[in-house]
């Protein structure tokens, strides 16, 4: 499915809506022309071989890489940056200060946000699993405590959309599936969740749909990972 | 405005914490400096008079080139775990993160200076014979001049690959009017020939300029791909 827009049932609210997408890094195409739309209150599991555009859709939905063309709107703004507080954007590495605890990286992310209130951030470690009374530097940390703590900081500040960059890598099972756990209650919520993952099976009735990618394309959008993971040319 | 100062403080706290934990640029800083009072200290041997004539320019050349080195790692930490990202997703504003920067090199440049400064009064046995008062405002001018540029070119050359050479490359001939005005003021002070005001309003206004430019341009350094 390339153009998702004839298709949108129209009891969904769209959060995203991506038209025609295109990313040149010199003269590699890592998008060509990727239209799709998310709505509010689903989870949407991105899957694709290495070098399919995943990472590179995600950031430029985050508003992290500017697109050659096209535009994406959040929630019916063009603008990204002015729409910024109501996205949660975690990536690969993780986006934590190594020296500084998980409550002090926390406390520093939640002021960027305008939020004062510590309180807050024991609560959000708290939720996905971790000790907020835990001193020691985030850099001493395994990493799944790391990739669980860097959803903490995603989640601090109550976005509505949450965009994660393989938030199970270098997790254990048990591990990835509390936090597939966590993210299908926040999906209940109400927010918008598209997850970037090379572990599809861990999303597996929990994810909403699997929009599978090849060649900076979007190229199906099933209810399954198994069946998105087929050529679209053998369905 | 209240938001401003808010980030800025935070930011600014977070910076002073990791560099209390890590003492990198400051440890870095002091070696090189000390280094160079060392070395000059051998090289010559000024009289008092010519040390008066002399010191202004050793000792700021000694505290931009040791600058240099701390500004060179003030934008390396926000690389490592490319937490810079989580600053460019959020609302807050580009500047805030430019002035914690700036006013953190600030501080450690201001360190620098402070624990430097009696060494240099020993090794040239430096009296002033102008009014020793005004070295305050001088030295508090010329390094935020340093330290405004060097903050602001040192995310400029972030993501270029030599970025080490690129930041003294781009920061010493942007510097030299400020540098200029700063070792001329810091002359006239310690020998007491002149008034060192023209120079001191030249700095100022070479502040308030590079400032403005740099925290209006700022935005768009930090949103660069």
């Amino acid at each position: 499915m390339t153009d998702t827009d004839a298709t949108h049932p129209s009891s969904l609210s769209p959060v995203i809506s991506v038209n025609n997408l295109v990313k040149y890094f010199g003269r590699f195409v890592a998008l060509r022309g990727v239209s799709a739309v998310f709505d509010a209150g689903r989870m949407y599991a991105l899957i694709g071989d290495n070098g399919a555009g995943k990472t590179t859709f995600l950031r430029a939905l985050a508003g992290l890489t500017k697109p050659t063309r096209g535009s994406i709107s959040v929630l019916g703004n063009l603008d990204i940056h002015s729409v910024c507080r109501y996205f949660g954007y975690m990536a690969h590495p993780s986006l934590l200060y190594d020296e500084m605890s998980g409550v002090e990286n926390l406390r520093y992310f939640s002021r960027l946000y305008g939020i004062r209130n510590d309180q807050r951030c024991a609560e959000v470690i708290r939720l996905v699993g971790l000790d907020p009374q835990l001193a020691r530097p985030v850099g001493q940390y395994s990493q799944g405590m790391r990739q669980r703590m860097s959803l903490a900081r995603v989640v601090i500040h109550d976005p509505k959309v949450l965009l994660l960059d393989e938030p199970f890598s270098n997790v254990d099972v048990s591990s990835a599936r509390e936090i597939v756990e966590l993210l299908a209650q926040m999906r209940d919520s109400g927010k918008t969740i598209v997850v970037v993952t090379h572990q599809a099976q861990l999303l597996e009735g929990a994810a909403d749909e699997f929009v599978w990618m090849r060649e900076g394309q979007i190229v199906s959008r099933t209810s399954d990972s198994q069946s998105s993971r087929r050529e679209p040319e053998e369905r | 405005m209240s938001r401003l100062a808010a980030i800025t403080g935070a930011a600014l706290a977070k910076d002073l914490r990791l560099e209390w934990r890590s003492k990198d640029a400051i440890n870095a800083m002091l070696f090189f400096a000390l280094l160079v009072v060392v070395i000059f200290s051998f090289s010559f041997n000024p009289t008092a008079e010519e040390s008066r004539q002399i010191a202004g320019g050793l000792i700021w050349v000694a505290f931009l080139f040791a600058a240099v080195v701390a500004l060179n790692q003030t934008w390396a930490r926000e690389l490592r775990n490319q937490v810079l990202d989580a600053y460019r997703v959020s609302p807050a504003p580009a500047s805030a993160l430019f002035l914690s920067k700036a006013l953190g090199n600030f501080i450690f440049v201001s360190v620098l200076e402070a624990l430097m400064a009696p060494l240099f009064i020993i090794f040239y046995s430096l009296r002033a014979l102008g009014p020793t008062w005004q070295l305050i405002p001088v030295s508090a001018l010329g390094t935020w001049a340093i330290v405004v540029n060097g903050t602001f070119f040192a995310a400029m050359s972030l993501r270029t690959r030599s970025r080490e050479i690129m930041l003294p490359l781009l920061l010493f001939p942007i510097s030299i009017p400020a540098l200029l005005a700063t070792v001329n003021a810091t002359t006239l002070i310690l020998t007491g020939e002149a008034s060192a005001k023209v120079w001191i309003v030249l700095l100022l206004a070479y502040d308030v300029v590079f400032t403005t430019g740099c925290l209006l341009l700022f935005e768009i350094v930090l949103h660069a791909e």
